[in-house]
């Protein structure tokens, strides 16, 4: 940086970063347990009771939370396993639900007040498991069409002209049995991630704008910035559950494709 | 300033960076939610599919952008 640049004046308007997504440890000494440690603990602990609420004591008649743990179950099933699973759904359903119950509560962790931290936007969160996943996969993949049959299928589609296999062969190799799976954790990572970080940057417009630096002329972006933060957060609602669906979407989608070949 | 400094870019090359990086994208999900628009007015009767086929190619097509914006912040000198 050259020396001209003006240092920074203390009352300049500075945007969040990365800083925003480190947490110092709660307890001394124990360096894994910050907030997202322990927002993914409570989650944990949040979906086994509320499925445990629902499911355990089913009625015909369904009340209370079994009625919306139902219309969730149904939801996924129909419009996550059935699509894409057919008739292997039923097998896959306690998966799929879930996953999809996991990281809705994780990611709506981000716009409940007070918490206001989406826990999958910390890397690891999403990549374990985007991880157990691709587990799951290869060793159904390898169980259904055999450890040659699975490779062969996906890297050598049958129909095309003989020539062009020495394109196809490394672009599905590499996209199939990794590139999707690094995109899956990395989709739902940077997702929430931006999300997170752009309702910060609109709040601290607000913030410093109506709170520590009042202005005349200031005024008008801080309203600004109180009302985006209040749009934004609506959309970030929207797009939290729709991250959640489309995890547990693309789940369905790798399972299928492992435990048949495409056509 | 000396002669050999044209013109200086201060602040973040990042965003930048972050604003190339969303063209493409950018024109993808206008490409996939105007054919499924289109596809619906068609096919009203197809919608839970089509809806779906929307959905799956706009996490796709959005998900180029997120990779953008996480290394907008990974690649900072």
């Amino acid at each position: 940086m050259s020396a001209t640049l003006t240092p920074l004046a203390s009352d300049e308007f500075q945007a969040p970063g990365l800083g925003i997504f480190d947490w110092p440890p709660l307890v001394e000494g124990q360096a894994w347990f910050n907030k997202p440690a322990l927002l993914a603990l409570v989650g944990t602990l949040l979906v086994m009771v509320l499925t445990y609420f629902a499911f355990s004591r089913p009625k015909l008649v369904p009340r209370g939370f079994q009625n919306a743990g139902e219309l969730a179950y149904q939801f996924v099933r129909e419009q996550i396993a059935r699509p894409n699973l057919g008739k292997d759904s039923d097998r896959w359903m306690p998966l799929l639900f879930t996953l999809f119950l996991f990281v809705l509560v994780m990611n709506l962790f981000g716009s409940v007040i007070f918490i206001q931290f989406p826990v999958m936007s910390r890397i690891g969160y999403p990549a374990i498991l985007s991880i157990f996943v691709w587990l799951l996969v290869m060793y159904l993949g390898i169980k259904h069409q055999g450890p040659i049959g699975f490779f062969k299928n996906v890297m050598f589609p049958p129909g095309l002209p003989g020539w062009i296999y020495v394109l196809v062969a490394p672009i599905e190799f590499i996209s199939t049995f990794f590139l999707r799976h690094i995109t899956h954790a990395v989709r739902l990572f940077a997702t929430m991630m931006a999300g997170h970080l752009i309702i910060a940057l609109f709040s601290e417009v607000g913030w410093h704008f109506l709170a520590t630096n009042l202005t005349p002329l200031g005024a008008p972006l801080g309203i600004l910035g109180v009302a985006m933060t209040i749009l934004l957060t609506a959309f970030e609602i929207f797009i939290q559950a729709l991250q959640a669906y489309v995890f547990a979407l693309l789940a369905a989608m790798f399972i299928n494709d492992a435990l048949h070949p495409a056509h | 300033m000396s002669a050999a400094v044209l013109a200086e870019v201060t602040g973040n090359l990042g965003s930048i960076g972050y604003g190339l990086a969303a063209i493409g994208p950018g024109i993808g999900i206008g490409i996939i939610f105007g054919q499924g628009v289109q596809a619906i007015a068609r096919q009203p009767e197809a919608y839970g599919l089509i809806r779906q086929n929307m959905i799956l190619g706009f996490v796709f097509a959005e998900a180029l952008a997120l990779i953008g914006i996480a290394l907008a912040f990974a690649f900072r000198a």
